[in-house]
């Protein structure tokens, strides 16, 4: 291995970057900025390729570590690291960012410089969130991740997008500060140590894992989003401008289900234990609940994102019944969940960039006048409903067949989301594309041009990819799973 | 009569400021034409003490004039702070009190004097120059505050100012009394003694020590005593408010050091659970009546109050069920909060200095609109100070929260660290409004912004040492339980 730090530059060639687009000011610049952001997007995501390539998929160690102390006063050190549960969020973040760079480039007209650096800043502190292993350096790149998306949503946003920036940002603020008081606890009962690492062998009474477990529950609930904390999701996914919803779909809400299982489960595994059961009782009510809700949405972007709450309930649910099929399921199900609803939103940004409406019933016989996007289109909304070699499939039948080995009922429940998932997706697709020309405006839709079939493409390639050959998905994180459930079984009391 | 000569040494940063203090004012009646003169002098004699402190800072405690005075690293430190954040806010106000025909050499006279005051208040080691520093400092405020004399809103603040300020002057003043009564000696030291020999009358002692938890809370501006604060911040010359909000914040933690922890320290349990209400009502009110404000100055207010909350979450974490060895962990705490404080503070009405111009005052949130298209650099800056605020990282006041918090959870106070944090997202609320305004509103006014060069830099400078400073606050932690080191 290299002395190379992988991960600093994964964190901060976009970080840095992003500062030198936004230095490019005004409008004037809008060229130099996007060419200069898709520069910064590309070598943002060449860095963390080594990451996948030099990757030791046989031990669930931390690799690429590098460990500096930052505020010695508190024992708080930049220590960063990776391991077989992480590397790929890191992947997917930059490859995803690259996309957003893309699909913003002629869409967004103002503030061309500002827009595309918080989105470079926004990749480059999520990439810190997945490689830290310092309580406070989480924390910090954790809440510090919020600003940009704030700022997103409420400059390029819909019409209440005030109100759904505040209530995005007030939500998850208060979960994670509540995850604050709990790291401060771990910290004192470690004898003053920050590191994750050493939390995950510190011995803890009951009574403090469960408040601790709690603590984190909120605070990662809130960002999957569970039921019944959720409600921020819709609305912020409805008025962020399309590149905000991708980004939020497709990384934002994996950030808490990565919580669940860096530090929930390895940090008071016994209250995870114990407590396991309300966990997916909830996401039982996610999937099913919320699909139902999806239904009868009547603004695509609503039920993607209710979709999206319904499929996050997958994860948790795989998460949490500990076993090997359930956790990397949820995993698998994760990366694919990132490809197929920043597809979705995409695909919706397109026909939004068109008719500016959102509504189900503005549309109708869209591949009268858009065949190649209706080809996408449908690709991409089968592989949201479970359909065979997409991505899709990998990780909800692992999930479901983890279920069933968890308890018969859990997974017959479970599997509803097959039905429910193909019912409200394809309901809805069949309303927007197929049927006769419903108006005008459909009339006079034009079909992809180049750079949007460039985006949709390199998605439909990434989830056919994963949905016909998950081998390169699923075995860098066998060893780090395996590792995570031995040590989950050894009880901390 | 056995007459010793003091040693003047240890002081000699107070009696420079003192003597300087006179030049300015002999100035000011000879060389009135010369209006740059009160300012240059001020802020070359702030330079030139702070210099002077440094060089005779000591590691170890020293005492002189009877025991009057002390002269350690937290006084010091302190003091260096002090001369910081009046340099600053002067350099800051000068523009807005010259649009407005108010710099008047007199004005940086009282601010130097002000500055004596507290620096006297910040080396007490007695009752008696510790009043004499707070007279000092709060009779140069309340001028201050009504130096914009034809403007009916700065007298009446200055009113209120002063018959408050005073009513607490006479509450401290009355708890000193007692507790002189009860340990017969006004000498911190002393005082300390006799409390731990428990040699002093109890009850007695426990009425002065409301009376003086009463006038520190009055000068740290929070609850029950903190009504004062909105009016006077609103009411106000913006530059003058500036002042108010920065560097008397430290004098009062000075105060409250010296008076509780160096005098009190063996009776911390009774007024820990004082503050601890303190603490609680000032996070609580501070914030949710934040939310309600339309002016910029008074919503800063109540942020005050919060913040300094905060401070004394960090002031009542020291002791636990006797056990001292929490004591510098939070002090030192306490210590960081106040000073992140005061460089979000400064640059907070800072940038309503920058947004004003003569016959403008950029007072309300509304002001604020659209900042992003105006001047989309100042408004990064403010959006810095906001983040800041609300204790998001990466900015010092993220660090401040946390330095804090952990030294209440170390002290077993889950409650209050869950009560806090929960205010400080209510609190992030209206401070979200701010940047709100700025960057998703469209502005009214687009004309440009006019300020003086050294203002725009300076403020920008502040800015970037918000950020700066969260990225690495590990330098000025470390100051602050340094300078506390030696004096605990």
């Amino acid at each position: 291995m290299t002395d190379i730090p992988f991960l600093s530059l994964a964190i901060w060639v976009p970080i840095l970057g992003g500062l030198l687009v936004l230095a490019t000011g005004s409008d004037r610049n809008a060229p130099l900025a996007r060419v200069l952001s898709l520069a910064v997007a590309v070598a943002g995501f060449v860095v963390t390729i080594p990451l996948y390539t030099g990757f030791d998929a046989s031990t669930s160690a931390m690799q690429f570590v590098e460990l500096q102390s930052w505020i010695p006063r508190f024992n708080i050190n930049y220590h960063l690291g990776i391991d077989g549960i992480s590397v790929l969020f890191l992947l997917l973040n930059a490859f995803i960012t690259i996309i957003v760079v893309m699909a913003g480039w002629q869409v967004i007209e103002e503030k061309v410089a500002q827009y595309m650096a918080a989105f470079l800043i926004m990749s480059g502190l999520m990439n810190g969130i997945f490689s830290a292993l310092d309580g406070v350096l989480f924390y910090v790149f954790f809440e510090a991740s919020l600003i940009p998306l704030y700022l997103v949503i409420g400059i390029w946003g819909g019409p209440n997008r005030v109100y759904a920036a505040i209530k995005f940002f007030l939500y998850t603020l208060l979960g994670s500060l509540l995850m604050l008081i709990a790291l401060l606890y771990l910290f004192m009962q470690s004898g003053g140590s920050f590191s994750i690492l050493d939390w995950h062998q510190l011995p803890l009474p009951i009574e403090p894992q469960v408040l601790i477990f709690l603590a984190f529950l909120i605070a990662f609930g809130v960002k999957v989003p569970m039921w019944p904390v959720h409600t921020w999701l819709p609305d912020a996914h409805v008025e962020a401008p399309t590149g905000g919803s991708v980004v939020l779909a497709a990384i934002a809400l994996k950030l808490g289900a990565y919580g669940f299982l860096r530090f929930s489960m390895p940090i008071v595994p016994d209250a995870s234990q114990q407590l396991a059961p309300v966990v997916i009782t909830l996401s039982l009510i996610a999937v099913i609940y919320i699909g139902f809700v999806a239904l009868v949405q009547t603004d695509m972007k609503k039920l993607v994102a209710y979709s999206s709450i319904s499929h996050m309930g997958f994860v948790t649910l795989g998460f949490f019944m500990f076993n090997q099929l359930g956790i990397e399921g949820a995993l698998v199900q994760m990366i694919s969940h990132g490809f197929v609803s920043g597809a979705m939103f995409l695909c919706i940004g397109v026909l939004y960039d068109r008719v500016h409406s959102r509504q189900i019933a503005d549309y109708g016989g869209v591949v009268h006048t858009m065949p190649k996007f209706a080809a996408f289109f449908m690709l991409f909304a089968m592989a949201n409903s479970g359909l065979p070699a997409t991505s899709g499939f990998v990780g909800e039948f692992m999930v479901v067949l983890g279920a069933v080995e968890y308890n018969f009922w859990v997974g017959f429940a479970a599997a509803t989301t097959l039905i429910l998932g193909a019912a409200y997706t394809l309901w809805m697709y069949k309303r927007v594309v197929f049927g006769k020309v419903a108006n005008d405006h459909v009339a006079e839709l034009e079909d992809l041009n180049a750079r949007e079939f460039a985006f949709l493409g390199i998605l439909a390639l990434c989830v056919l990819a994963m949905g016909l050959y998950p081998f390169p998905f699923t075995e860098v994180m066998h060893a780090s799973v395996d590792e995570l459930l031995r040590h989950v079984a050894v009880s901390k009391l | 009569m056995n007459f010793v000569v003091p040693d003047f040494y240890p002081a000699s940063a107070e009696i420079f400021v003192a003597l300087m203090a006179l030049v300015i004012m002999l100035a000011s009646t000879f060389a009135r034409g010369v209006r740059w003169l009160g300012y240059a002098l001020t802020q070359v004699t702030l330079i030139a003490a702070a210099f002077i402190t440094i060089f005779t800072m000591q590691g170890e405690v020293s005492y002189t004039f009877s025991n009057l005075f002390v002269s350690d690293l937290m006084g010091g430190f302190l003091k260096l702070v002090i001369y910081f954040s009046m340099a600053v806010a002067l350099l800051y106000g000068r523009g807005y009190l010259a649009d407005r025909n108010i710099d008047k050499p007199e004005y940086y006279l009282l601010a130097l004097l002000m500055t004596l005051g507290m620096m006297v208040m910040v080396t007490s080691n007695h009752m008696l120059p510790m009043y004499i520093g707070l007279e000092m400092m709060s009779l140069a405020l309340y001028t201050m505050v009504a130096f914009d004399r034809d403007s009916g809103r700065s007298t009446e603040a200055a009113m209120k100012y002063f018959v408050l300020g005073a009513l607490a002057s006479g509450l401290l003043l009355y708890g000193m009394s007692m507790v002189y009564g009860a340990t017969g000696t006004l000498e911190f030291s002393g005082i300390a003694q006799s409390v731990y020999n428990q040699a002093s009358n109890q009850t007695v002692l426990m009425f002065g020590l409301v009376f003086l938890v009463a006038g520190i809370s009055f000068k740290l501006g929070v609850v029950p005593f903190h009504m004062w604060v909105p009016d006077v911040y609103q009411g106000a010359p913006t530059a003058v408010t500036l002042v108010i909000a920065t560097a008397p914040k430290l004098a009062a933690f000075a105060m409250a050091m010296r008076l509780l922890v160096w005098g009190l320290f063996d009776v911390a349990q009774q007024w820990q659970t004082m503050l601890m209400f303190v603490a609680v009502a000032s996070i609580a009110l501070g914030n949710v009546a934040a939310i309600a404000q339309q002016n910029i100055k008074r919503m800063l207010a109540y942020s005050g109050i919060s913040h300094m909350g905060f401070v004394v979450l960090g002031l009542l974490s020291g002791v636990v069920e006797g056990d001292r060895h929490f004591a510098l962990n939070a002090y030192s705490s306490a210590m960081f909060y106040a000073i992140a404080y005061v460089i979000m503070s400064l640059a907070s009405f800072g940038m309503v200095i920058l947004l004003s111009r003569a016959g403008f005052e950029a007072e309300n949130i509304e002001d604020f609109k659209g900042l992003n298209k105006r001047s989309p650099w100042f408004a990064l800056m403010m959006m810095f100070v906001m983040f800041s605020m609300a204790g998001i990282p990466f900015f010092i006041g993220f660090f401040a929260k946390l330095s804090v918090l952990q030294a209440v959870v170390a002290a077993g106070y889950f409650w209050l660290a869950v009560v806090a944090v929960v205010m400080s997202v209510i609190g992030a609320f209206y401070y979200l409004r701010v940047v709100k305004v700025m960057y998703f509103d469209a502005p009214d006014d687009t004309s440009a912004i006019h300020a003086p060069a050294e203002l725009r830099v300076l403020l920008s400078a502040n800015g970037l040492a918000i950020a700066a400073l969260g990225l690495a606050p590990q330098m000025l932690m470390s100051l602050c339980a340094y300078a506390l080191l030696a004096s605990l």
